[in-house]
């Protein structure tokens, strides 16, 4: 138990000298840790519906995307409305929670693929929908997206501006950046706590088996339906605050593309196992960006000039990476088999 | 004795096949009632339509002197009557101790909220549904393996497992669907103290078998099903020399 505080404690400490570490190599670092963080909290919410309950979901970023868009249109100029974030944030997760059950409500009975392709129509349904409700009433600003969005403050806490405490800068990337450690610790908690519940073990019973799980008097449709909604609220909190950090949100952001990467970063971890998911999310968050920013002066030391585009080579290795993962380890590099040693730990 | 179930003319159809034709049977409180006949005559078809898993044609079911509602298998539960399957359908990759919580779910409540505050009374029903659900497994004779994965439990262990996790919904009827199928003579025969251990406790069994011994001597009342009809009832002695009942076991005219 000692040690586990000890390393608890020391854990704590590296996560929180490591956004002032970053700020030394470049800022844009510790935004890339940010967007890593949002990307954690993603692959958490969809780890409830897909690795939990077992639900194939290919559209998952449309609960991001209208998370991002209610903070958008309630806290920038568009509309002139700038409602405080203690506001926004419960909004959005409401929002896309209904989208959640709306998108589950008439999906119920399919499974495996043929859900997949609904979530993935439903995904496209809200990214077009987005792109277009620009006419005849201007929604959406349509593809230009919206500008000038607020970011987010608490009391006379800007999160814009930097702050000088204890003879260091705190800038607005390195605040948002512990602001959404503690949200993310949040999630876990969250995510920890529903794992090892009725509801979880409901969830599990209906991907291990739905049929069993009806005959002993599971109300399938509820449960599903709570999954769907709850994954969703995760997504929309995550996207509000990436409209608040960005600034700018556009459909552009919410592509079939992203929610084919969440879903890697959950099957990658380690289906329904929380620390797994972490793992894969920071894994397939950071590792493309140092490719990004080591493969174009490695191929001019190495060559005197660059032969491959950096965004070529990074989706090859990427791909690269995913092919073995699933060829080595199928169950994801760190799969849910700790269950039962969890479970032997509580009663020694 | 009173009645526990009575099923009224329940008529099931699939595509050009009469499942079931006008089965009715009556079931007392308290006792172990067989549900027996050749392969396709329609006992787990029944087994389904009871449970709510395939909604019949017509017919309808009272139990305990109420009409039970079919249309989901969920509401069946909650109506007091567990199953377990002919082809075991256990959690695979959750602990025999979870498999049996799983089966404590719809007599709880706690929601979202409660297991993510942590209240007070969802970890006093947390840690009720856990006492409950060992004590099951201790009942049905696998308490040592609580903690194992219910995919690695043997054939006979993942049976009574079945039957734990059936019997944590706290049903009053119990409905076995060839609960000694591929069991040796060994397990067959703790299988059949199993049984009137539950009985003795106040439990009403019904029960699909192939075993003609098990039934024989575990049954206060058989019902034969043949192509869907019901063609003999009473007690087993009686039906085992039925003629009707001769004939669909072996064959050749009446």
């Amino acid at each position: 138990m000692k040690r586990r505080t000890l390393g608890l404690i020391l854990v704590a400490t590296a996560l929180g000298l490591l956004p002032l570490v970053l700020t030394q190599i470049g800022t844009a670092w510790v935004r890339i840790a940010n967007l890593a963080i949002l990307f954690v909290f993603l692959s958490l919410g969809l780890n409830i519906v897909v690795g939990m309950a077992g639900l194939l979901d290919l559209g998952y970023v449309a609960f991001y995307a209208v998370g991002a868009y209610t903070w958008a249109l309630l806290a920038s100029p568009h509309f002139d409305l700038h409602l405080p974030f203690w506001v926004i944030l419960p909004l959005g997760a409401l929002f896309a929670c209904i989208a959640g059950a709306l998108l589950g409500a008439p999906t119920l009975r399919l499974r495996g693929d043929y859900l997949a392709i609904v979530t993935l129509g439903f995904g496209e349904i809200v990214r077009i929908f987005m792109n277009n409700l620009s006419a005849p009433f201007n929604i959406t600003n349509g593809p230009k997206g919206i500008t000038r969005i607020d970011g987010l403050k608490i009391g006379g806490l800007d999160f814009r501006a930097t702050d000088h405490f204890l003879g260091l800068d705190f800038t607005g990337p390195v605040k948002y950046y512990y602001l959404l450690l503690l949200l993310l610790l949040g999630v876990i908690i969250v995510n920890l706590r529903l794992q090892d519940s009725r509801i979880g073990r409901a969830w599990v019973a209906i991907r291990e088996d739905e049929i069993a799980a009806k005959a002993v008097g599971i109300n399938t449709r509820n449960i599903k339906l709570l999954a769907f909604a709850m994954g969703a609220s995760f997504g929309g909190i995550a996207g509000g605050m990436f409209a608040a950090m960005q600034g700018f949100v556009s459909p552009e952001s919410f592509v079939l593309n992203e929610s084919i990467m969440i879903l890697a970063m959950v099957v990658l971890g380690g289906m329904g196992n929380v620390w797994g998911v972490i793992a894969g999310a920071l894994l397939l968050s950071f590792v493309p960006e140092f490719l990004r920013y080591s493969v174009e002066p490695l191929q001019r030391a190495l060559f005197g000039r660059s032969l491959i585009d950096p965004e070529v080579l990074r989706m090859l290795l990427f791909g690269i990476a995913l092919v073995l993962t699933m060829r080595f380890r199928p169950a994801g590099l760190w799969p849910e088999s700790r269950h039962r040693r969890e479970m032997s730990e509580v009663r020694t | 004795m009173s009645v526990l179930l009575e099923a009224r003319n329940i008529n099931k159809r699939f595509g050009g096949v009469q499942a079931l034709k006008d089965v009715s049977l009556s079931i007392a409180r308290g006792e172990i009632y067989g549900l027996i006949g050749p392969n396709g005559a329609g006992k787990t078809t029944f087994f389904n339509v009871l449970t709510g898993l395939y909604q019949r044609d017509s017919g309808d079911v009272l139990f305990d002197g109420r009409l039970l509602d079919l249309s989901s298998p969920h509401l069946v539960a909650a109506a007091g009557i567990a199953r377990t399957f002919q082809n075991i359908r256990l959690f695979g990759n959750m602990t025999a101790l979870e498999n049996v919580m799983v089966g404590r779910h719809l007599r709880t409540h706690a929601g979202v909220f409660g297991a993510i505050l942590r209240t007070r009374a969802q970890r006093e029903e947390e840690r009720k549904m856990r006492r409950r659900a060992e004590e099951l497994l201790h009942y049905v004779g696998i308490g040592a393996r609580a903690h194992d994965l219910a995919r690695h439990l043997s054939y006979g262990d993942q049976r009574r497992l079945e039957i734990a996790r059936a019997l944590a919904t706290e049903p009053k009827l119990l409905a076995l669907d060839e609960p000694a199928a591929g069991m040796n003579a060994t397990e067959t025969d703790q299988l059949r103290q199993l049984i009137e251990g539950l009985r003795a406790n106040g439990l009403t069994v019904l029960l699909i078998e192939h075993d003609v011994k098990l039934v024989m001597g575990l049954c206060d009342r058989v019902a034969v099903l043949d192509y869907g009809e019901k063609i003999a009832e009473g007690v087993p002695a009686v039906v085992q020399k039925d003629a009707k009942v001769i004939a669909a076991y072996l064959g050749g005219a009446v």
